[in-house]
């Protein structure tokens, strides 16, 4: 090793200017045509080109001063240890015990935290600003954390690249608007109120009927050509529902969808109503309280039933086929069921979700349905690390709550001008927030796999052994 | 002597123009241990992927005889059947563990479907009745049996990855014995062991036979492995047997000697002198 460092020692400075140097070459060149020419109208109404080069030049000075301050950075820290860093200067600071306390407590301390939530917000804010909150924060982070551990089911635990998640979250909500509006009222109109808890089962249940049915064809696809497959059965999903009018009135999509009912108690204004029943002032935020408890509950019974079943065999199996798919048939393990199983499960998490989702809008059309959904819920499974739950969790929480926060920056205004909105920036900041957080932890948030049995002491596994599937 | 545990029957099996496997019989033997030996690309591999279901062979019957009597053709059996209800059980050549499980959960995989079977296919063990948990804890205890007997218990909880190449090979042994086989098929149980390890596998394999009435089959390439403790040996070389007997008799067999060094009959004496055999 002495031999190394003293081949090394001299030229951190020298490399970084180096490196940097050359990510500015790269820099002006990508940067070059995009930036340097800028064409108009003059007043002629002729096309001219406007040169902007002190633009470009502050744009490949910016890339040469990160480049080099990365490489700087990098060269002090060895590669092995970059990822630890972060983890340590949290962690190192605090000690043992309380560290443990800390281990423990915390999700029991999210559950409460999870639950006074809404009381808390409506204590703080009082009604009209703790719509925003409980609905855009809670309600729609909660929703994303739903699906991301339903899809978390196929990917993370049987490795099944899924990039069409989002069918089954569109077949869920269908499933939901469809029967709510024209099944109960042509056949039991009594059972309105009852629609959704009527229909959860229902979506449920034929999102995974899609989800085996998506299964069976890409049994024997793995990687890239099962994500592709799976990419285009959204696709499909979604261009049915906006060319098959008569069955899904197409793009205008299905509206005035019945709100959930407090068990048979509609959450209006009349006298049978939630509000009136219960002695309360009519507010429309007891509905949104309600639906935010409702998609708790639902995404606790997911967590629970995943986290269930990966201690059963079905599950030790999801593991072992993202491991070995061949190790698992010579041990006697039907991998067509096993893959079906998780194909059928994921959906109909998916399938709940999509119900709730319909529920909660009143309102849907195939634009919520795209595939930037797909990619959004697995780029929340991927951040979180692929089989946590808890790392999932935060992953949604930062990618959607960071979005929805990017609204509430109205003050960068005053910086940046008052048609600067940071929304816009949404994209470029995810991407860069990506490509940081994969450099910083590249199998995200949570790395390691908790064994599901022990014989002496559980101890984590580290994420160097686990696979990360490929169908 | 007549009684076969496993009945090869002119299985033959071809890729496009090539012919792996030429019109191979043979007859394994209940509680023997029958090797199948043969130089680099004999078909070795290729007649256990044909037994245990990884390929499908063109043409030949292939018999498995269970001790209840219980008789199955197991080239019509899908892979997953033939190690659950045939009872037949297999080992890689390239290791094939779960390595991102524990040792122990790896143990607890091979024994999916009597646990399948217990948490009444999910539903009840998601419910949480108690008889999965029994049922779990007995497979714990059937693991920690076969941890016990490869000396990996102070390694159950680490990942099967973590593990060093001789005890992976003794963990994938262990394995395929959690699917209670009555046939144990190893493809070259001993390859990258040192002679240390292979004796302890040798050990091992004794104990499978005699304390489990496992009849095994395996490929080998370590002669000392192979004339140490197999009963029966059969020799391949370009797809077709060319010898069957003993390990004595095969290796005083000049079609056998010539296959391995590759020399004509006349000069087998002086090259056999030559190599001390």
């Amino acid at each position: 090793m002495p031999l190394d460092t003293a081949r090394a020692a001299p030229s951190p400075v020298a490399r970084a200017v180096k490196d940097a140097l050359f990510a500015a070459l790269v820099a002006a060149g990508v940067f070059g045509p995009l930036l340097a020419f800028k064409t108009t109208q003059d007043m002629q109404n002729r096309l001219i080109v406007e040169p902007r080069w002190d633009l470009l030049a502050v744009v490949v000075l910016l890339v040469w001063a990160g480049r080099f301050l990365l490489s700087l950075w990098q060269a002090r820290v060895r590669p092995e240890t970059t990822a630890a860093i972060g983890t340590h200067l949290v962690w190192g600071l605090i000690p043992q015990s309380i560290r443990l306390v800390i281990r423990n407590g915390l999700p029991p301390a999210a559950l409460v935290a999870l639950f006074v939530y809404p009381m808390m917000i409506l204590s703080l804010t009082g009604g009209g600003g703790a719509l925003k909150w409980i609905d855009n924060f809670g309600i729609q982070i909660l929703i994303y954390v739903m699906l991301a551990w339903g899809l978390n089911i196929v990917v993370g635990l049987a490795g099944l690249l899924d990039l069409g998640y989002v069918a089954f979250y569109a077949v869920g909500a269908y499933a939901y608007a469809l029967i709510a509006t024209k099944v109960i009222p042509a056949t039991f109109p009594g059972l309105g109120v009852w629609a959704f808890w009527i229909c959860l089962p229902i979506a449920g249940i034929l999102a995974a009927f899609w989800g085996v049915l998506l299964g069976f064809p890409v049994l024997r696809l793995r990687g890239d050509y099962l994500a592709i497959v799976t990419l285009a059965f959204g696709e499909i999903i979604r261009l049915v529902l906006i060319n098959w009018t008569d069955f899904s009135n197409g793009y205008e999509g299905i509206s005035t969808i019945p709100r959930p009912s407090f068990f048979g108690i509609p959450f209006n204004a009349s006298d049978t109503g939630f509000a009136a029943t219960f002695g309360l002032e009519f507010s429309p935020v007891y509905r949104t309280i309600f639906l935010y408890y409702v998609i708790v509950c639902l995404a606790l019974l997911t967590a629970w039933v995943s986290n269930r079943l990966r201690r059963l065999p079905v599950g030790r199996a999801w593991e072992a086929l993202r491991e070995d798919e061949i190790a698992c048939r010579s041990l006697g393990i039907n991998t067509v069921n096993t893959k079906l199983t998780a194909f059928a499960i994921g959906a109909m998490f998916g399938g709940f979700a999509g119900s709730f989702f319909a529920a909660r809008q009143g309102f849907i059309s195939p634009e919520s349905f795209t595939f930037m959904e797909s990619a959004v819920i697995l780029a929340i499974v991927v951040l979180g690390g692929m089989g946590s739950l808890i790392g999932t969790a935060i992953a949604a929480v930062a990618m959607i709550g960071g979005t929805e926060l990017l609204r509430e920056l109205d003050w960068m205004k005053a910086i940046f001008g008052p048609q600067f909105d940071p929304v816009q920036y949404r994209m470029l900041i995810f991407g860069f927030a990506m490509v940081v957080i994969m450099v910083w932890k590249p199998r995200g948030f949570v790395s390691t796999r908790m064994p599901t049995a022990f014989l002496k002491s559980r101890r984590a596994v580290s994420s160097a052994h686990v696979k990360e599937g490929h169908g | 002597m007549s009684d076969a545990i496993l009945r090869v029957e002119h299985l033959t099996m071809r890729f496009g123009g090539l012919v792996a496997v030429n019109d191979l019989s043979f007859d394994a033997r209940r509680g023997d241990i029958t090797a199948v030996i043969g130089p680099n690309g004999a078909g070795k591999t290729t007649v256990f992927n044909c037994i245990t279901g990884f390929y499908k062979p063109t043409q030949g019957r292939i018999t498995m005889r269970q001790k209840g009597g219980a008789e199955f053709l197991l080239e019509r059996l899908p892979d997953f059947r033939i190690a659950r209800t045939a009872k037949v059980a297999r080992t890689f050549q390239n290791i094939r563990l779960f390595s991102g499980m524990t040792v122990l959960e790896n143990l607890l995989v091979a024994q999916h479907n009597p646990l399948m079977a217990a948490s009444g296919w999910s539903i009840g063990g998601i419910l949480g009745l108690p008889s999965y948990w029994r049922a779990e804890k007995q497979a714990i205890e059937k693991a920690a049996y076969w941890l016990d007997k490869c000396g990996l218990t102070d390694r159950a909880d680490d990942p099967a990855g973590d593990l060093a190449y001789g005890p992976q090979r003794a963990l994938e042994i262990a394995r395929a014995m959690c699917t209670e086989p009555e046939l144990l098929c190893l493809d070259e149980p001993a390859a990258g062991l040192n002679p240390r390890e292979s004796l302890v596998l040798n050990e091992l394999l004794r104990f499978i036979r005699r304390e489990h009435g496992t009849s095994l089959l395996l490929i080998e390439h370590d002669m000392s492995v192979v004339m140490e403790i197999s009963d029966h040996v059969v020799v391949l070389d370009y797809g077709t047997k060319i010898s069957d007997g003993t390990p004595s008799q095969v290796r005083e067999d000049p079609k056998v000697i010539a296959a391995y060094l590759g020399v004509d009959d006349s000069e087998v004496e002086k090259v056999e002198a030559e190599v001390g055999l």
